[in-house]
């Protein structure tokens, strides 16, 4: 049985190693996408493009635009003096966000009375305007305390001494630089793996079944099992390998930490590429054509990867989305990922999704093999 | 050119597209899939943030302090804790991405006019929901603080002043700050990236599969004839699948259509040139359907859907990738889509984006329309 199963992977190998567009298919697509995905994918907001249209014309109005320009959140773009320009400039994407100082700002603030900064966002994204509506209260905000603080200070120094105050110390865990790197590398590698193992063991069977070559292999001794195993050990072995490519690619070209275990890593590996052999099989067995099985390995990969909390949290998705992503070995996997990688977490922490990682696992394999034996008939 | 020939190479084609159901399932459905997939799965309205607490003191105040995060749509107050370890676990498990700690001496200190600090945890793992987390909470607290300082300084006699700044914000083009706004408009660029380039991919190589290359060979028609004739059934179909998908859009998801449907169609006319002539280089190169509709995904899936600012911020990337984007045609198209579904942007505005479209149009229509040989190798 040995014998055969040997023969079987030596053949599957070869398979692989001698067929160019194969061999890129496995190194090149994930290296690609490592890059791309650690550079390109970035929600981070700096340097946000605004204009500014000061009636005010204060020691004080100037003094708050120059928080603004001080603070690597904004970038000053342009100084109006006509509020009328800025929906051209809104328009033609030159600045994201107006501010506008009417005139009695200083005042206002002198008496004691509310002074109010006008605001004008761009919300076409609205990610990128919420993040900067966050900085321009921040900004604003500190400064309005600095001015009290120091009217208080001349008016009456005794109470600008006492003045009771909460501040909030804000402490960023895991990722102390707010790095979207460090969230979306490791999770590029559940993509990858995802991608490879389900394309791959998908079409290794298809491809045969369409020229012809499974009935010269069902003729020889070899059975069942031997060919399933034949069939996905190697996909196995390469899903693993890929994994350790990227997790290297991630550790040593982006520096994004690994503080967990490697053990609990490759356990959850383990668990997600058998997840995914199940579902290439279960591909299989629906796909009379290398064409047919594209198709449908697209359908399940793109929502598989945008309902698993990969790129945009789930917390967010429609409550009925959310119930249907428990489905999705890959959500599972992200979080073991992102856990491992940057927030240590062992197995006493991630056993849940493992065990529904291997759950899963457990009922496509039974399902597909089982199709698989009939398909094969 | 003969306009005979042209006709009855189109309407060979679409006798071929009609036939084949599941080229007509690709047209249909995967537009349809994709737009729901990313309009529901790609969200980053971030409310209901799981917080977990951490009281200490349990005082009237501390408890008033925490009733503002209760009270906030952003924030879900889970559960409170009676230790740090309870909160560390919690974090480490994913239960709460926020964890407030309220130190023993926060009335104490606040009622003697002194600065409290209130300690905020974040899991920053995600740095986007954290960063969005951040300054909402950030909010809450200053809130409560400049509150409280009022009524301190209200109770010694400073009884005119009232808050001293308020931002008022006007968010243009989406007033909610929905995601779902900016998102869908470029699920439109997506669908029409990868299914235009996708359809077109397979159509030469699979004459050249099938064997029926060599019939069409030995015809009068000429390459430039094949190539039109071949294209122009795939024009229609794309001009009807991004109505469809705008039609969603507009009706299904409620985005608004605020520009000109000529400036829509223009621009979706000169896209589809870009990727049905794309589709159609790599079939004649590829000459196989696999291949050629392999090629077609990675060339289009990933650029279109990480380098063209459908949902990272180009403007935010590092310049090397900024200047990559420009290559990338989705990157235009995405733009003046976003520009005439949201702002109405007209062409005049848009003509930067209009021209590099048109720029790629000419010159990959003219690379396909050499490419192709009539000879058989």
């Amino acid at each position: 049985m040995l014998g055969r199963l040997r023969q079987m992977l030596i053949k599957e190998f070869l398979h692989v190693i001698r067929d160019k567009r194969a061999r890129f298919f496995l190194f090149g697509p994930p290296i690609i996408q490592t890059l791309v995905f650690g550079y390109a994918a970035t929600l981070e907001i700096k340097h946000v493009p605004i204009a500014v249209v000061d009636y005010d014309n204060s020691q004080v109005s100037r003094d708050l635009i120059s928080r603004f320009q001080a603070s690597h959140y904004f970038e000053l773009r342009q100084r109006l003096s006509d509020r009328r320009r800025i929906p051209d400039l809104i328009d033609r994407n030159e600045v994201t966000m107006a501010l506008q100082i009417n005139s009695g700002f200083a005042r206002d603030l002198r008496k004691g009375e509310t002074a109010h900064l006008q605001v004008i966002v761009d919300a076409s994204n609205s990610n990128t305007a919420l993040v900067g509506l966050g900085y321009v209260n921040q900004v604003a905000r500190a400064f309005a305390q600095e001015y009290r603080l120091e009217a208080l200070n001349r008016q009456s120094p005794a109470v600008a001494a006492s003045l009771p105050e909460i501040v909030l110390e804000r402490r960023p865990w895991y990722n102390p630089d707010m790095r979207s790197q460090w969230f979306f590398v490791p999770g590029v590698i559940g993509n990858l793996v995802l991608v490879i193992v389900v394309t791959l063991t998908a079409f290794a069977v298809v491809r045969e079944r369409e020229i012809g070559t499974l009935e010269q292999i069902m003729v020889t001794p070899i059975r069942r099992t031997e060919f399933i195993l034949g069939k996905t050990i190697p996909f196995f072995l390469i899903g693993l390998l890929d994994t350790a490519l990227i997790s290297l690619a991630g550790t040593l070209w982006f520096r994004v930490p690994l503080t967990g275990s490697l053990l609990v890593l490759a356990t959850g590996t383990t668990c997600f590429i058998l997840c995914m052999l199940g579902v290439g099989l279960f591909i299989s067995t629906v796909s009379a054509t290398q064409q047919q099985a594209m198709m449908t390995s697209f359908f399940f990969i793109m929502p598989a990867v945008i309902f698993s909390g990969f790129g945009s949290p789930i917390s967010s998705m429609p409550e009925f989305l959310q119930q249907l992503t428990y489905l999705n070995p890959l959500r599972y996997y992200e979080v073991v990922l992102r856990s491992v990688y940057l927030k240590g977490a062992g197995f006493d922490v991630l056993w849940p999704q493992m065990a529904a990682m291997a759950l899963i696992a457990a009922i496509m394999l039974t399902v597909s093999v089982l199709r698989f034996q009939k398909s094969l008939e | 050119m003969n306009w005979n020939r042209l006709c009855a190479m189109a309407r060979k084609e679409m006798i071929q597209i009609r036939r084949d159901a599941r080229s007509i399932g690709i047209v249909i459905a995967m537009p349809i899939v994709m737009m729901f997939a990313f309009g529901y799965g790609v969200s980053f309205d971030t409310k209901h943030i799981p917080v977990y607490i951490y009281d200490q003191e349990k005082s009237q105040q501390s408890q008033d302090f925490l009733k503002r995060f209760q009270a906030s749509i952003y924030f879900n107050v889970v559960k409170t804790v009676e230790s740090y370890p309870e909160l560390v676990q919690a974090m480490d498990a994913g239960k709460c991405q926020i964890g407030i700690v309220v130190p023993p001496d926060f009335s104490r200190k606040l009622r003697s006019g002194r600065k409290v600090s209130v300690q905020a945890i974040f899991d920053g793992t995600d740095s986007n929901s954290a960063t969005l987390g951040m300054s909402y909470s950030e909010a809450v607290a200053q809130a409560h603080s400049q509150q409280l300082q009022l009524d301190w300084l209200r109770a010694r006699g400073q009884g005119k002043v009232q808050l001293p700044l308020s931002v008022d914000a006007r968010t243009w083009f989406n007033e909610n700050l929905e995601s779902m706004v900016t998102i869908v408009p470029g699920v439109v660029a997506m669908v029409m990236a990868v299914v235009g380039t996708f359809l077109t991919s397979l159509t030469v190589a699979r004459e050249w599969e099938r064997g029926t290359m060599e019939q069409l060979i030995s015809t009068p028609v000429t390459p430039l004839e094949i190539m039109l004739g071949k294209l122009a059934p795939y024009v229609v179909i794309g001009l009807a699948d991004t109505s469809v998908c705008a039609v969603m859009g507009v009706w299904f998801f409620g985005v608004p259509f605020r520009g000109q449907i000529w400036v829509f169609l223009l621009s979706t006319t000169l896209f589809l040139t870009v990727v049905l002539s794309l589709g159609y280089f790599f079939s004649v190169v590829a000459k196989s359907q696999l291949a050629a509709s392999q090629i077609s995904l990675i060339a289009t899936f990933l650029p279109a859907f990480l380098l063209s600012g459908f949902i990272y911020p180009i403007d935010q990337m590092p310049a090397v990738v900024q200047g990559i984007t420009y290559i990338v045609p989705a990157r235009y198209y995405m733009a003046i889509l976003r520009n005439v579904f949201l702002k109405g942007s007209s062409v005049a505005t848009m003509w930067q984006d209009f021209l590099g479209l048109a720029l790629f149009a000419a010159l990959l229509g003219l690379a396909a329309t050499r490419v192709f040989r009539k000879k058989l190798t």
